[in-house]
């Protein structure tokens, strides 16, 4: 009873912190308002009994992702009045379709196909549970490829978003370029001119 | 007791404001970016759910493998976006039509 208050709870908050994400005018309070989908979520993830998953989803998503998007949103210029020109034009056939998806998508997997009676909830986990020890137990032996493959997946992505960030700035010709401020000699830049000496006209009388 | 559609009717949910968001707010690569993080996670709920209810612990694997998979998405996603915003200082989706499409 107290695990469906709670559940109930969350999925208010993380219904209206989802439809303020999408309606809010400033960039940063949508940011923000993700942060609290996010939180929210581990919440609705730890009803679930995946614990890791939950941690995980606070640490890599509010700690590193939505900081980036706070990062660039605040070094981006951005207009938002200019970006908010036909969002009440867009507004109608965007609510219609979501809601066609939503009632497609609710027909299908609603109480008549995935309800308590067809598929029974299973009993929590006693105290000794790990859920971390039984992530591991699979993950570093059946899944160990999927595993080495994604850490390659972020190397990659690390080098990509560096050589597009830095490759930029040098095109822009705006960088300095040290081994050419370092090689310079004083026949470079230095020139001397001999010239004879002129009279001012103002003096004459 | 919670039943399971009730976690993956959330999810659906959720997958609706993803795509509502898309259609309103099209003119923001930004938001449109936060609008997929939605959608991502409401098909996360979805695992996280399954995994549980069906005790096979393959859906949080999964979802941990979307996870790091929406990470590099996001950075190199927004790596773009500061270079896109750099060159051509805008990043309204109506005025990128250097490609004539």
């Amino acid at each position: 009873m107290v695990e469906q208050l709670v559940f109930y709870a969350l999925s208010g908050i993380l219904v209206f912190a989802g439809s303020m994400v999408v309606t809010v005018r400033n960039p940063i309070h949508a940011a923000l308002f993700l942060v609290l989908a996010f939180f929210t979520t581990a919440g609705i993830w730890l009803l679930l009994d995946a614990e890791f998953l939950a941690m995980t989803l606070v640490l890599v998503y509010v700690g590193a992702v939505m900081v980036l998007f706070l990062f660039v949103i605040m070094m981006l210029d951005v207009n938002s009045l200019v970006m908010r020109e036909g969002f009440s034009r867009y507004m109608p056939v965007g609510i219609l379709i979501a809601v066609l998806v939503g009632l497609e998508i609710a027909t299908v997997v609603g109480a008549s196909q995935f309800g308590l009676d067809i598929v029974p909830a299973p009993a929590h986990h006693g105290a000794g549970y790990s859920n971390i020890e039984e992530l591991g137990s699979v993950l570093y032996t059946v899944y160990v490829y999927p595993f080495e493959i994604a850490s390659v997946l972020l190397l990659v992505a690390i080098v990509a978003a560096i050589a597009l960030t830095l490759g930029a700035r040098r095109r822009t010709r705006k960088g300095q370029q040290p081994n050419q401020q370092v090689a310079v000699n004083r026949k470079d830049r230095v020139r001397l001119v001999q010239m004879a000496a002129e009279r001012s006209d103002l003096e004459t009388p | 007791m919670i039943a399971l559609s009730d976690f993956l009717i959330l999810g659906a949910i959720m997958f609706c404001l993803g795509v509502a968001g898309i259609y309103i707010n099209r003119k923001n690569l930004i938001i449109l970016m936060m609008s997929l993080e939605l959608m991502l996670l409401a098909v996360n709920m979805n695992f996280v759910a399954f995994s549980h209810y069906l005790g096979d612990v393959a859906g949080q694997i999964f979802v941990f493998f979307i996870l790091t998979v929406a990470a590099a998405e996001a950075a190199i996603g927004l790596a773009i976006l500061v270079v896109l915003f750099r060159n051509r200082q805008t990043i309204n989706v109506g005025e990128l039509d250097s490609l004539k499409g």
